[in-house]
Formats: structure tokens, C-alpha cells, sequence
């Protein structure tokens, strides 16, 4: 909203709903401004929607989230656009002009009561990207066993998603692919099935934007040594957390995609891709030893009797608790940490053989696994480099966003009035990506109380 | 025997002729072992293919001129293929025989082949294992 | 199309058979090779030992041979290939070095010859689609392992014009043929090369594995682009049973035999005599 006296908008925007995006907004909103948030999923939380428990307190991710992304969805200060992406942002600090295009999701939301009649009348079972494309086996009438997605073709992120409402995938809907189908149309009681909707675009003013962008992983398929992506029971870490996360496609019951057995032998790949400059990224990912001993540890939790191995170069667990809980995983769940980076992954009848090495005894070694979880390097969001364009906001050589300073400016850029936090600006854990969002939102508000205070008479 | 490291132990004419002959920085290794996970011959080996590296790290080039390994690498290349640092570890293998090969001439003696045998491998063994380990 | 070949020492001995089925091969899909008017073994391995110019000579000779008679010099060999293709990519990076190898060979060669593996031409120039519609005799039902071994593969950033973990190049070619290729994972592992001179029993058990994997996954026979790595296949099985309890043999072919057995061509000289695991009573049972 702009301030009359100064021409300033006190309005924050606020690029990207994880947790990191998410603490900034309600940090602001609570202070009495307004924020607009935009996320390009269906809905907010991020990557730790995704997760199964947290390290190192083994906190249900998804009941320590849920809180934060429901004072999210009905705050008043925050106007939310998910599904929605930034087309163009113009201006300058205290003037900026945001375009932002929604998505069509073929639903009218404001129609929508979120039943979930469309999702279960839907007959195209898809794999989605919340659930990281995993195809788990699954038995037909005929008897076959056939790898099925874990969606549909209209989808919620989850049950307890904010916003809970629906989208439809037009790459494997068959109305859209095929023009006969339109069963969601016709079970939902509200008619909000709306094949025709069409994006819309909303104009925002505001004076300040924080860049919550987050992190995506380093795809299997450049793994080539691992199998390049095409072995199913092959999978990356963050599919594992969908695996093992109660509200997961399994329930959180133990089952490896190809056959749905029960994995007795189970393999984590450290650093792929990552402190590779040659093959991949050569910086360290740095949570990834803590989320496989976590993994493992759940995953021994779950199945008594099975063996995890967890190869890795080295154990980097540099945090508050940290190291403890890998001595925790090591001494209470016996997982077997080997010492040696895997060179090559594949196939051996429905086995997944894995050849490693030991470098503390100086041994080749090898282990016939159920299932293997990869570790790839983090990278950055996919959009991030088109956004640093429209900004004039520098990115590193790899897509990270550039600190206005690395050790005095850690959470600004050098764009006046755009600020950073999460994992958009390098890898980093959720403790760390929440204070990066306060921190912004500190930075901010102190920009913005130089303008005069919150404009919004209720906050007062 | 406890081993002591100095500097001047470190960087010792045979950690040189290595660097020299190989053209790699050894220091690039850090040791992952991913040479030695995909090595197709480390089977036979007495010492890991990264291990050899890690003794010319620490200047123990002498404790490797015994060693079977560097003999048994079939400069495949897979550890250099895979390798995140982008060491050439068959260009470190081939510095090495060279040096002992230098100091005590030929491993094969290859006047004592058999015809027969020369008969029957294809040129390109024959040759490429003089190459390798006759001088 | 015509282009320069390089035989190599191996194709001109041991690898006989291998040469005649290439060049009938070949000729029969419209690749005409013309072998190059005088060459030299190029020295069998890439020296690894930097600024060798004693061991780059030899091959640095080749590529002069070939400069002179044509932009593009292609060999059937896979060792050639690897050691002319780094050998050329040295000479075209290094100037310093370039020059002082000219002068020792008493020469002025650039790296402007193109060195192509065969299969790559026949990939590229030629096609596997244009190979199919020449196919007379189908190889059908024919379940064979492609193995590619290391030469064509690594280092990939010097030599590969495939996939260095998961190559295909051979696969789609015997698709062509009519054959069916079977997926298993250590088309690229390698077969122990040169070592079958100082360390056979090494050379046996890394047969062994690749041979294991193939029979896992339903191959009656294995086919090579590399005349070393089918001597190592072939030969290490005289004695596999010994070792290995229960072990079947499984013939070894090249691809070029091959694709002259698919192509309808007169395959007497292609060497059989040559190989270790009699290719008769397959060849006969698919009525090839
Ligand atoms: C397998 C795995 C397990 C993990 N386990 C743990 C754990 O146990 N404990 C822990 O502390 N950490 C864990 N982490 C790390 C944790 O996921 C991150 O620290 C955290 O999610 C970072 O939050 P963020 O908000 O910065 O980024 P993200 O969670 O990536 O959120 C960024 C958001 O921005 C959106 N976005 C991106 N670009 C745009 C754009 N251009 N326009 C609109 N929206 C955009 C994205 O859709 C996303 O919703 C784990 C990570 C992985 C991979
Ligand atoms: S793969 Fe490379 S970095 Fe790793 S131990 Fe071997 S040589 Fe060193
Ligand atoms: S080049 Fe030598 S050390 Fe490297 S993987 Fe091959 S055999 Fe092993």
C-alpha cells in the first residue's frame, strides 16, 4: 500500500513459500505490514512439506509445519498467490511493480470446499513431483505387477496442504490429452471443475522483496555411474523422505518402488554430485549427512532386522546436537558408516548391486542392496537465474544467490531494498533457513519503520 | 615404525619425478576412494589404487616401488573418468613403473616369452605390455 | 562414401578375420574404405608419461599418412582409435609441444585429420537405419551382450562419441542386424588388456564378471568392437570351468562378422578358425 505522505509502499514481497519464505512473511505480517506471498506450487511449506522427521530432534516435520503454514494461509496481512510465478518486476526500493501470473488450476478455488471427490474419481494415477515421480509396484486385476504413480491427474500436495485445493496435471489428464474423460467434473458437488479457466495476472506494488527461492536436487539422470535415473528401486534422498513420512504415498510403511517388498538391505550414497567439480557441484551440500543418518536411523526404527550402510567421504555435522546424533545412528541403530566414495550402481536380478570401497581396511567392497538412496548436491530453483535477470540481482557461477557481502551483508543484495534468506543462498538446514527469514524480515522492518509505521490501522 | 613427516620428507625428489613424469597435482586427491570403489583390478591388488596416491601425498614413493598395484593397473581409466578431482591416477601408475623401471630395468622379460604365446596374443598386447613394462 | 582406413597391426594378424568382415561389411552399406598407402603401428597405448614425443611419434606418423590422403582417417581397431584420436587432440591443443613433435618427425602436421572409429561412422555417416534395409539374413532371436570394453569410451572427454556409462552405439547396431541386445551392466567394464600378457589369472576373473553378468541377463553369445578385449573374452574361457564352477561358455564375435552374416556376405574368411569358443553350433542352431 502505498504511503501517502512519502510515495513508499510498505508492502513486502516475498518470493518462494518454504519455511525460510514462510518465517519472513509472518515475521512482517505480525508486525503490522502487509506482504504478498508468492509460491509456485499448489501450496506453501517448501521442501519440508516433503519431510519425514527433522534432524536432530526426529520431529514430525510435516506437525511442526503444519501450524506455521495454517497461520500463513488465514493471516490476514498476507495475500498468498500459489501456483503462481513472477512474470516481471520493475522499479526500484519503496517502488517496486510485481506482475504476477496464476496458474490455471481448472479448479475454481474460491468454489472449492476441498472434499477430495475429484482426486478419488480420477482414473489416471500419475507420478508427481511432490512425491518426487516415484512409481511404486502395484498389483492389477490381471495379476501383473505394473509401477504406478502416486498421484492423480488432480492432485493436492497432501492432506494437510495450505491451500488445500486441487490442480489438474494437463500433461497426463485425459480430458486434455484425450478431450473424453471430465469424471472430476462430474463427482464434484460444487461444480468447481473448470476446464477453460485461463491464467490471470495480478499488479502488486511494493517497497521491499525478500528472495526465499529455496533448492532443488542435482537430477539422477546426470548420474550416469548410478544408473542415470532408470533404476526404480534406485531413488534420491529427498524420495526417501516420502517413503518413510507417515503421511507419505506408503504411510510411512518400509517399501522399496520395484515390488513393494520390504528392503532388508539398505545403501546410502553420500556426496553425488556434489565436491565433484568435475561431474557436478563442488561445493559441499552440507545437510546431507545429517538427513541419511537420519534416514537410516528411521529406516531402522521401521524394519529391526535390516542392515544400513551409509558410504560417505566425510561425516560433516557441524551443528548444535549435530555430531551426537551421528554417534546416535552409529551406536543405537548400528548403521554402518563405510569409508570410500561408491563409483558405480546397477542391477543384478532384483538386487541393486552397489560397488564401493573401504578405504580405512584398504578393501574393494560391494553390497547386494534392497534399495539404494542417493544424496545428490543441492542446486539451485529452477527459476532463480530468470528472477536474478528481472532483479539486477547477482547469482554465483553455480545459480546461488550473491550476498550484497558474505560476511557483513549475509541476508542483502546489492539491489537496495531486496533481501535473501533459505536455501536459495547455498545449502542449508531449517534451523538456519527460519533465522535467515527472520533475519530478512528484521532487515526489512527496519527499512520500512524508517518510511513511518505499519499503515493498517488494525495493527495497531 | 612410527613414520615422521617434515616437510622436507613430503616434497622429496621422488614426489617430484612422480609430479613431473605424471603431470598431475597430487595434492588434488582428497582421498575419496571412488578410484578405488570402480577400479576393475583392485581385486588383485596389494594396495588400493587411492592409497598409492595417498603414499606419494605423504613422500612415501619408496614404500610402492614393491608394490604389485602399479602393475596391475590396465590403464582402463575408470578412475579417471570418475574421478571428482579429475586426477589421472593411470598417468600417476605409469610415472611410478617408470621410476622403478628406471632403477631396476624391465618387469617382464620378454626374451623369455614363449612363440607360441607371441603367436597368439594380438599385436596390440604384445606391444602395448612391452610399452608397459619392459624399458 | 569413401574415407581413409587405418588397419593396425592386430587387424593385419591376429585380427585377420575381423579386417576382411569389416571391409566387406563396410562396402556393402557404401562405406568404402581406402586403407591408408603406408603406415606404421601407432604404438599400441597413449603414452602416459607427459611430453613423450618418443611414443607419440609413432602415432603422430600415422596422422601424417592420413593427412595425406583425405580429411577423415577411420580404423576398426579400438586401441588404434583411442591411442590416433588422443594423440591427435594432443597435437591440436599443445602448439609447443606440436612443434617440437614436428620437428623430431621431421614434419608439419596440425591435427587436421578427423579420427573416427568405425562404429561411429557407421553410426553417423552411414546410419543404422540404412544398415537395417541392406539386412538380408536377420539376426532373430539372436540374444547377444555388447561389449564395448574402455578404448572407445575412456577418457570420455578425449575419445567418447557415446555414453561412457551407458553406451549403445553397438546395442542399436545389432537391433539393426535384427538381433536382440541384452541390457547388463558391464558392457564397460574392462577385460584386463595387456595385463592377459604379465597377469592371465587377473585377466580371467575380470572375464568372469563381465561374462557372469551377461549369461544373468540371457546372452547366448557377447560381440565386441575391440580385438583385444575378444581375444581376452574368448580365450579366458578355455579355463573359466576349472575356476568357476558350472561356467557355459559363450561365443565371442566382432560386429563386423556379424554384420556380414546379416548382410548376406560370403563369411568364409572371417576368421573363425581363430576363435577359442566354437561360434559353429550357434551360428548353425539360428540357421545363420
Ligand atoms: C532429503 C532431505 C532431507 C532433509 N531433512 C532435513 C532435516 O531433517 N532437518 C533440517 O533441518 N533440514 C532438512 N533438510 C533441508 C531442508 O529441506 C531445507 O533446509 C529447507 O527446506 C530450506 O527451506 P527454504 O524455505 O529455504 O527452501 P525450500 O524448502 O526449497 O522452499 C523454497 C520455496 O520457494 C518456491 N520457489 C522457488 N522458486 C520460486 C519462484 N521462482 N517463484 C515462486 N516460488 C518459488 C519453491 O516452490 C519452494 O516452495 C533436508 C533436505 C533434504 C534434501
Ligand atoms: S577418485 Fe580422485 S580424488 Fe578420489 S581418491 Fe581417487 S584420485 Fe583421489
Ligand atoms: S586405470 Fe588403473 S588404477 Fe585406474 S581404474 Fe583402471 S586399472 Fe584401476
Amino acid at each position: 500500500m502505498a504511503d501517502a505522505e512519502n510515495g513508499y509502499s510498505k508492502q513486502v514481497l516475498i518470493v518462494g513459500a518454504g519455511i525460510a519464505g514462510m518465517q519472513a512473511a509472518l515475521d512482517i505480517a505480525n508486525s503490522g505490514y502487509q506482504v504478498v506471498l508468492v509460491e509456485q506450487w499448489p501450496s506453501i511449506g517448501g521442501h519440508m512439506h516433503q519431510l519425514s522427521e527433522t534432524f536432530p530432534t526426529l520431529d514430525c516435520a510435516q506437525c511442526i509445519l503444519t501450524p506455521r503454514t495454517v497461520d500463513v494461509g488465514r493471516h490476514e496481512r498476507i495475500a498468498l498467490y500459489t501456483y503462481s510465478e513472477i512474470e516481471e518486476i520493475s522499479g526500484t526500493v519503496g517502488d517496486f511493480r510485481v506482475r504476477i501470473r496464476r496458474k490455471p488450476a481448472y479448479v475454481n478455488w474460491d468454489l472449492c470446499t476441498a472434499c477430495g471427490a475429484c482426486t478419488e474419481a480420477c482414473p489416471q494415477a500419475i507420478p508427481v513431483a511432490f512425491d518426487r515421480e516415484l512409481e511404486l509396484a502395484k498389483v492389477m486385476a490381471s495379476g501383473k505387477v505394473r509401477l504406478v504413480g502416486t498421484g492423480k491427474a488432480i492432485y493436492t500436495l497432501s492432506p494437510q496442504a495450505v491451500p488445500k485445493k486441487p490442480v489438474i496435471d494437463v500433461r497426463y489428464c485425459t480430458y486434455f490429452q484425450k478431450g473424453k474423460c471430465r469424471l472430476c467434473e462430474k463427482v464434484c458437488p460444487v461444480g468447481a471443475i473448470d476446464y477453460e479457466q485461463q491464467p490471470k495476472w495480478i499488479e502488486e506494488r511494493v517497497g521491499a522483496i525478500i528472495l526465499a527461492t529455496g533448492y532443488e536436487l542435482y537430477p539422477l539422470e546426470k548420474l550416469g555411474e548410478y544408473g542415470a535415473g532408470q533404476i526404480p528401486d534406485v531413488i534420491d534422498a529427498l524420495a526417501m523422505e516420502r517413503l518413510l513420512s507417515a503421511s507419505g504415498p506408503t504411510a510411512g510403511v518400509m517399501r522399496r518402488p520395484s515390488d513393494g517388498k520390504e528392503p532388508k538391505e539398505v545403501v546410502w550414497i553420500q556426496c553425488a554430485g556434489s565436491r565433484d567439480p568435475e561431474q557436478g557441484m563442488p561445493y559441499c551440500s552440507k545437510i546431507c549427512c545429517m538427513y541419511s543418518a537420519k534416514q537410516a536411523m528411521l529406516y531402522k526404527h521401521k524394519v529391526h532386522d535390516g542392515q544400513a550402510y551409509i558410504f560417505y567421504i566425510d561425516i560433516r555435522s557441524a551443528g548444535k546436537r549435530y555430531e551426537e546424533f551421528i554417534q546416535r545412528a552409529m551406536e543405537e541403530d548400528r548403521v554402518l558408516f563405510v569409508r570410500g566414495k561408491v563409483s558405480k550402481v546397477f542391477r543384478e536380478g532384483d538386487k541393486v548391486m552397489v560397488w564401493g570401497v573401504d578405504t580405512l581396511t584398504g578393501l574393494p567392497v560391494e553390497v547386494a542392496a534392497d534399495l539404494v538412496v542417493i544424496s545428490p548436491a543441492m542446486i539451485p530453483s529452477e527459476g532463480t537465474r530468470k528472477l536474478a535477470t528481472m532483479l539486477g540481482v547477482e547469482v554465483d557461477e553455480f545459480g546461488w544467490w550473491t550476498e550484497r557481502d558474505g560476511n557483513l551483508a549475509p541476508l542483502e543484495t546489492k539491489q537496495p531494498g531486496v533481501f535473501l534468506a533459505g536455501a536459495g543462498i547455498g545449502p542449508k538446514d531449517i534451523p538456519e533457513a527460519v533465522s535467515q527469514g527472520s533475519g530478512a524480515a528484521g532487515k526489512v522492518l527496519s527499512l520500512l519503520s524508517r518510511w513511518g509505521g505499519p499503515s493498517d490501522p488494525a495493527s495497531e | 615404525m612410527r613414520v615422521r613427516l617434515s616437510g622436507q620428507s613430503v616434497h622429496n625428489e621422488l614426489v617430484r619425478r612422480v609430479e613431473e613424469y605424471s603431470g598431475q597435482d597430487l595434492m588434488a586427491c582428497y582421498q575419496c576412494g571412488k578410484c578405488a570403489a570402480g577400479c576393475p583390478v583392485a581385486f588383485a591388488m596389494d594396495m588400493l589404487p587411492s592409497q598409492v596416491i595417498r603414499f606419494v601425498q605423504l613422500g612415501l614413493v619408496d614404500r610402492l616401488l614393491d608394490s604389485k598395484t602399479i602393475w596391475l593397473c590396465a590403464a582402463c581409466q575408470t578412475c579417471y573418468t570418475r574421478c571428482p578431482k579429475g586426477v589421472d591416477l593411470s598417468r600417476i601408475m605409469e610415472a611410478l613403473r617408470e621410476i622403478v623401471m628406471f632403477e631396476k630395468g624391465s618387469y617382464i622379460n620378454y626374451d623369455a616369452i614363449s612363440p607360441r604365446d607371441v603367436m597368439e596374443w594380438p599385436q596390440q598386447a604384445f606391444i602395448g605390455g612391452f610399452r608397459k613394462y619392459a624399458v | 562414401m569413401k574415407v581413409s582406413y587405418f588397419p593396425g597391426c592386430t587387424l593385419n594378424t591376429t585380427g585377420k578375420g575381423f579386417d576382411n568382415a569389416v571391409r566387406a561389411a563396410t562396402a556393402a552399406v557404401g562405406l568404402e574404405l581406402i586403407e591408408l598407402a603406408e603406415w606404421n603401428c601407432c604404438g599400441a597405448t597413449y603414452p602416459l608419461i607427459v611430453d613423450n614425443m618418443l611414443e607419440l611419434a609413432a602415432p603422430a606418423h600415422v596422422l601424417v599418412a592420413a593427412r595425406n590422403q583425405g580429411s577423415t582417417v577411420t580404423t576398426a581397431c579400438t586401441t588404434c582409435y583411442n591411442v590416433l584420436k588422443r594423440t591427435n587432440k594432443f597435437i591440436r591443443e599443445h602448439p609447443d609441444e606440436r612443434e617440437r613433435l614436428n620437428a623430431f618427425i621431421e614434419a608439419e602436421y596440425q591435427g587436421e585429420v578427423e579420427v573416427k572409429d568405425i562404429l561411429h561412422l557407421l553410426r553417423d555417416e552411414v546410419g543404422f537405419a540404412a544398415v537395417q534395409e541392406k539386412v538380408q539374413r536377420p539376426l532373430k532371436d539372436l540374444k547377444v551382450a555388447c561389449y564395448y570394453g574402455c578404448m572407445v569410451l575412456r577418457p570420455p572427454a578425449e575419445v567418447a562419441y557415446d555414453d561412457p556409462d551407458h553406451p549403445r552405439s553397438l546395442d542399436d547396431l545389432m537391433t539393426a542386424l535384427g538381433a536382440m541386445p541384452v541390457d547388463y551392466p558391464h558392457k564397460n567394464e574392462c577385460c584386463g588388456a595387456y595385463l592377459t600378457v604379465s597377469a592371465p589369472e587377473v585377466t580371467r576373473e575380470m572375464v568372469y564378471t563381465i561374462l557372469k553378468s551377461a549369461q544373468l541377463a540371457g546372452a547366448q553369445a557377447v560381440v565386441t568392437n575391440c580385438p583385444l578385449c575378444q581375444f581376452n573374452l574368448d580365450k579366458r574361457q578355455a579355463e573359466m570351468a576349472q575356476f568357476h564352477a558350472g561356467f557355459q561358455s559363450l561365443p565371442v564375435f566382432y560386429f563386423s562378422q556379424l554384420m556380414g552374416l546379416a548382410l548376406g556376405l560370403d563369411a568364409s574368411e572371417y576368421g573363425w578358425e581363430r576363435h577359442y569358443i566354437d561360434v559353429r553350433p550357434l551360428l548353425n542352431s539360428l540357421g545363420l
